[in-house]
């Protein structure tokens, strides 16, 4: 019977702010122990949904489930919620104590469990002596921990995280996530993120949502969504890709060529040429090649399955681990990153850019 | 470098003198004359006698008239600063949250009565509550009553005037702390299990306490001052502390009596701010200023 239940359905449900409509017929389910993230660019419904499901926000239409339960009209205070917010949100008035037990009030628990109870939260977030300061004598980071103990402790049925790292600034940003990510594990808590910040999705996440316009563009294992975007969006807005647009040419074969409007012809697989082969015999396509699954090399070494275009570097970026690289081919700037072996190439060198036909992903064409 | 530094010590000192200079000649040195007229003494033939005498002091502290004035004059101030209280809060409320694109327009109309004298705004009580007010005038067309009830003169329209003319005070002093409020925060507690009359309570309440401070404070000092508005709508019986002042003052020119007065109420008043200060921090009511 460990049949995977979700914590959290959403079924055709859709948003609208008068004329405009935030949150069009959104299917999504949020599986019991995941870690389910929302992301997308500001304005791209992420948070609307997030505040759907919290009860923050009502619903236009479609229902919402949580523990499958139909819960569109249940009041806020009724759901068994935990929120985060990027703000952390923690009452300034109450000593730190007061704040995480102030869940455990309202659910009627008797006084000397509550103290029990606040006590293993802040052990869980490793803040253990601070029970008795005020919000105001912590740093942001240990805020945080807090807002999220206090979420926590009242064992909710779902987390809810509205962009918690964002006020953090950069090193507290990525131990805070090693952190949370660790919580959600120990206490095998259905959890929603929104965020803004790939890298946090795509280390975070055993299922990553990305959302456009108000809907899901792909949904999926973070591994899956990166290498397998399904739309031009998608794979500019996860990392960088050049995309450009061909034709897909030959017969059904191990290795297709892909003919560049700017000239090239490129290797694709039958698999990624699969994905659009049923759209009607057209051969019209677009390829996505990721920046960092380009090689550069200063020899052409022919291999199997990989075409080598030869270009020169137009600027350099150096990021320390990696440079990135604008490569001009026939008047086309390629954008590239590569690992630093010894130096970075250096700016005006003749390369060869080498790309395998497995990362040439290809979409439809004139899609949008 | 000894001269520079001494510069630099001089430099705040510079900077500061036109607001010293101001408060000097404004606060300083007239409050310093009213506590030396205060030891004058007026004698029966009109003039004032310049000296050190007591007998001000005497009169104004030993007198029970002045005591049970005072206390009146306070118990009128209390009235008027917790009806304002109650009253303040809902619109206060109203504004911070409102999502109307037009909040400014909202605060502005409640600057609009400063706009039109304060005498002028207490007068027109008396077109309404009168006995040819518009109360009475409708009451009789309606045949309600026959000749017009008497509402003026008493303490409720000396309250009422109060509350009038305070008002805005306290709405300001109250909006400010309300707005400063992140609306996360109630929306947290309700994911924790407040409904949202427990929300309110819990956080919106305490949170807005130092508005609600501020705004009372304000509204008790300025109350118990006035002398226009129970001049205007109180009757005989309805004289408030700074009427005494200025009965003293400028019907009887006793100016050496309306010094040790008007003292009095000073440093009650102040010992109150003190208190305030103490627990609180006056700083609140300079941000409604803002």
């Amino acid at each position: 019977m460990a049949e995977t239940r979700n914590a959290v359905e959403l079924r055709n449900v859709v948003k609208r702010f008068g004329e405009f409509t935030a949150v069009q017929r959104m299917n999504l389910t949020v599986p019991d122990n995941s870690f389910v993230t929302f992301l997308g660019p500001s304005g791209c419904g992420k948070t609307t949904t997030l505040r759907m499901i919290a009860g923050l926000t009502d619903i236009t239409d479609g229902d919402l489930l949580i523990r499958d339960k139909r819960v569109n009209a249940l009041p806020i205070h009724k759901r068994n919620l935990g929120l985060v917010f990027q703000s952390y949100a923690l009452f300034p008035h109450k000593t730190i104590f007061d704040n995480i037990a102030f869940g455990l009030k309202y659910r009627k628990i008797p006084r000397s469990m509550i103290g029990e109870k606040v006590k293993r939260a802040l052990d869980l977030v490793q803040l253990p002596n601070v029970g008795d300061r005020y919000p105001n004598q912590l740093s942001g980071g240990q805020q945080q921990r807090i807002a999220l103990a206090r979420a926590i402790v009242i064992e909710p049925d779902v987390l809810l995280l509205d962009e918690p790292l964002s006020a953090l600034d950069a090193n507290l940003r990525e131990e805070m996530r090693v952190e949370l990510k660790r919580i959600q594990r120990e206490l095998g808590i259905a959890t929603v993120f929104v965020t803004h910040d790939q890298s946090e999705a795509l280390a975070m996440s055993d299922k990553l949502v990305v959302m456009n316009n108000g809907m899901i563009e792909q949904e999926g294992a973070p591994e899956d969504v990166y290498n397998n975007p399904v739309s031009a969006f998608v794979a500019d807005f996860l990392g960088h890709s050049n995309i450009i647009a061909g034709e897909l040419d030959g017969p059904d074969q191990e290795y297709m060529p892909v003919h560049l409007s700017s000239g090239e012809t490129l290797l694709t697989t039958r698999q990624q040429a699969g994905r659009v082969a049923r759209v009607e015999g057209s051969k019209s396509v677009r390829a996505v090649i990721r920046a960092e699954k380009i090689d550069l090399s200063t020899e052409n070494i022919p291999q199997d399955g990989m075409v080598a275009l030869p270009g020169r570097i137009k600027t350099v970026d150096y990021l320390g681990q990696t440079a990135r690289y604008f490569v001009t081919v026939n008047g086309r700037d390629w954008q590239v990153i590569n690992p630093i072996n010894a130096h970075p190439h250096a700016e005006g060198a003749d390369v060869f850019m080498n790309i395998a036909a497995r990362n040439c992903v290809i979409l439809p064409g004139h899609a949008d | 470098m000894a001269a520079e530094s001494a510069r630099g010590r001089r430099q705040p000192w510079i900077l500061l003198s036109p607001s010293l200079a101001t408060i000097s000649f404004l606060l300083i040195i007239p409050m310093m004359f009213i506590v030396v007229y205060s030891f004058w003494l007026r004698t029966a033939t009109g003039a004032d006698q310049v000296g050190f005498y007591l007998d001000n002091w005497q009169e104004v502290l030993t007198d029970r008239y002045y005591r049970d004035i005072l206390f009146q004059t306070f118990q009128i101030a209390f009235y008027t600063t917790v009806i304002c209280a109650l009253v303040g809060y809902i619109p206060a409320y109203f504004v911070a949250n409102t999502r109307m694109r037009s909040k400014t327009l909202l605060l502005l109309m409640l600057m609009l009565p400063f706009w039109i004298s304060y005498i002028i705004r207490t007068m027109s009580w008396i077109n309404i509550l009168g006995s040819s007010g518009a109360i009475n005038t409708f009451l009789i067309w309606t045949g309600a009553i026959d000749s017009p009830i008497s509402m003026l003169y008493n303490q409720t329209t000396v309250i009422l005037g109060l509350v009038h003319y305070l008002l805005p005070f306290m709405i300001l002093n109250i909006y400010v702390s309300l707005d400063g409020i992140e609306k996360n925060l109630t929306e947290a507690a309700q994911s924790l299990g407040c409904n949202g009359w427990q929300a309110f309570r819990e956080v919106t309440l305490p949170l807005s306490f130092p508005g609600l401070a501020a705004g009372s404070l304000l509204c008790f000092v300025l109350a118990s001052g006035t002398y226009i508005t129970p001049l205007v709508l109180g009757g005989p019986r309805d004289a408030m502390f700074a009427n005494l002042v200025f009965e003293a003052i400028v019907t009887q020119l006793n100016w050496p009596l309306g010094s040790a007065l008007s003292l009095v109420l000073l440093a009650l008043l102040g010992v109150l701010v003190a208190v305030y200060s103490r627990y609180l921090g006056v700083d609140q009511i300079a941000k409604s200023f803002r």
